[in-house]
């Protein structure tokens, strides 16, 4: 292809993606105008939604946010031993062998099952252990929703993690061993320490999935508007909150839940930033 | 200094595959605090043979080492495979300084790698004395808590050489050492070999006939995973009884 060709359709190509990004997120912002006006940003983001009809229409994302925050960094904390225990066996300790292999195809398989149908499982399945392991009446709530994500992101941060263990150089491996360290010394010592700055931006991009995953969470929650006091409590995260009302809200209630999606929008985007962030410390 | 073979290796083989040994059937003896250099043409087995001395063939699977190496007339694959890699330490053809690691905690590594706990103070001299043990003290004290990785590559290898040396290995295997070096961090690393002899017993894997002139006092010739020659240095060079050794030194293959 023609150079100059070329050129203009990877500039154009490049061109409509800032737009675009940027478009969606005055368009939210602008849509989500009315209820920042009405209760103002801070009141939004620190208050409940209204239950009495005293309080009138009143709207307030913080049960949302928190259980967002919660379910996410629960996932994330539970999700970290597994990822890393399935990375390091078939990355290092089984590399290149059948058992590498079974651990490959189990977490393939993990990363290939639709939303819905995890969804479905922890309703049907997960729910039902909950309640007879008696930490959940229901079973419905901040915790079931957090183990289901954390089966949903352990296949992501462990492929991911696993390709990084597997990038560490021989040469340095052996290194340490020709200075009489044990296997568990070299993966703690030098393999780890070497990809930390590789691990940590995974588990943060696992994070980021975890924020906006919906549909598993949305079946699973609970689905209640209360702020969350404990882990075995019902919620709703942000968005599941959407999921939940979009179809019937007009109004100043559509303009709480854009307000809200608008939230969610810049809390991933912090956590990639520090993600980002603490990579470039870690790495220099 | 009385001599004696500190290290014997008895019908030593080495198989990656099945029935295809890259090392066939090795017997020599290494005396103590001399240099042995192993030449031979690419491909012939010198590091195969090399990295059977500190069992690091067991790191793979599907290598298969039989025979034995007696180090102080014990075998070494009756030992912890830990322990025998203390007693003899190994030195990498690309400098492999730990790139987590500081240079002050890259000396230290043997020791905090193996769980062991030091004094602040046995620390520092561990420290310094083997920096000047390799001839980096002086280039290097202002910097010991920078990255190892920010040395040029001679003073890399040097700082791999220390800390193999901060554990006190009876043996240093060093395979071609210096191939990835300039002429000059070269020339140093060969000095440093040459003091060296008086404590620790060296071999060295070389692709580079002169630089075993230089070396080494003893010599094997390896060809096609057989041990064909392994006479005093000179002898080899000067005096070689194989047809194919002759070949080799006056340049007719490589
Ligand atoms: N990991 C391995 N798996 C399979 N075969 C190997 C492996 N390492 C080496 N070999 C084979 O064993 C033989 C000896 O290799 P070795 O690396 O010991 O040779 P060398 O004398 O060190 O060569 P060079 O001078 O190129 O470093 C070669 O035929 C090589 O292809
Ligand atoms: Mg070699």
């Amino acid at each position: 292809m023609n150079d100059k060709i070329y050129k203009y359709c990877l500039i154009t190509a490049v061109g409509l993606i800032l737009p675009v990004g940027v478009g969606i997120f005055l368009t939210l912002l602008w849509d989500a105008m009315p209820a920042f006006e009405k209760f103002g940003v801070i009141e939004f983001i620190t208050s409940c939604d209204g239950n009495s009809v005293a309080e009138g229409e009143k709207y307030g994302a913080l049960p949302y946010i928190v259980g967002t925050l919660a379910t996410s960094f629960l996932a994330l904390i539970i999700s970290v031993p597994f990822s890393l225990a399935a990375a390091l066996f078939s990355g290092e300790y089984y590399r290149g062998k059948r058992f590498a292999g079974i651990i490959d195809s189990a977490v393939a398989m993990l990363a290939g099952i639709p939303s819905i149908i995890y969804g479905l499982w922890g309703f049907a399945v997960l729910n039902p252990i909950l309640v007879s392991m008696k930490l959940s009446e229901t079973g419905y709530g901040i915790l079931s929703a957090s183990l289901l994500l954390a089966i949903m992101i352990i296949p992501y941060s462990a492929s991911l993690t696993k390709e990084f263990i597997m990038m560490v150089p021989s040469e340095l491996k052996e290194g340490a061993y020709s200075l009489g360290a044990t296997r568990s010394d070299v993966i703690a010592k030098i393999v780890l320490p070497k990809c930390m700055p590789g691990i940590i931006s995974t588990f943060i991009l696992a994070l980021g999935r975890a924020l906006g995953e919906t549909m598993a969470v949305t079946m699973v929650i609970g689905n209640t508007n209360f702020l969350p006091k404990s882990i075995t409590d019902t919620g709703n995260t942000m968005a599941s909150i959407i999921a939940n009302r979009f179809g019937e809200a007009d109004g100043l209630q559509m303009a709480s839940l854009i307000a809200i999606a608008l939230l969610l929008f810049v809390i991933t985007f912090i956590v990639n930033l520090t993600g980002k962030f603490i990579v470039k410390k870690l790495k220099a | 200094m009385n001599q004696y073979p500190i290290m014997k290796i008895k019908n030593l083989s080495v198989e990656y595959a099945k029935g295809k040994p890259a090392v066939k059937n090795i017997n020599a003896e290494i005396m103590n605090h001399t240099v042995t250099a192993i030449i031979g043409p690419s491909g012939c087995g010198k590091s195969t043979l090399l990295r059977a001395m500190n069992r690091i063939h067991e790191l793979y699977d599907n290598i298969n080492v039989t025979g034995e190496i007696l180090l102080d007339e014990e075998n070494i694959f009756r030992k912890s495979p830990i322990i025998v890699r203390r007693k003899i330490g190994m030195v990498f053809q690309r400098p492999n300084p730990f790139p987590n690691m500081s240079i002050y905690e890259n000396v230290l590594s043997g020791y905090t790698l193996n769980g062991i706990k030091l004094k602040k103070s046995t620390k520092n001299e561990i420290v310094q004395t083997n920096l000047e043990s390799v001839g980096l003290w002086d280039e290097v004290k202002e910097s010991l808590q920078k990255k190892g990785t920010f040395l040029s590559g001679g003073q890399q290898q040097r700082l791999c050489i220390a800390r193999a040396l901060a554990l006190r290995p009876q043996v240093l295997l060093m395979d071609e050492p210096t191939s990835a070096l300039d002429p000059i961090a070269t020339k140093k690393i060969e000095e440093l070999i040459l003091q060296l002899k008086n404590r620790v017993t060296i071999v060295v894997v070389t692709h580079n006939m002169q630089q075993a002139t230089r070396l080494a006092d003893s010599s094997m010739f390896m060809y096609l995973g057989e041990l064909i020659e392994y006479l005093p240095t000179y002898e080899l060079f000067n005096n070689p009884k194989n047809k194919k050794t002759q070949d080799y030194i006056s340049g007719n293959f490589s």
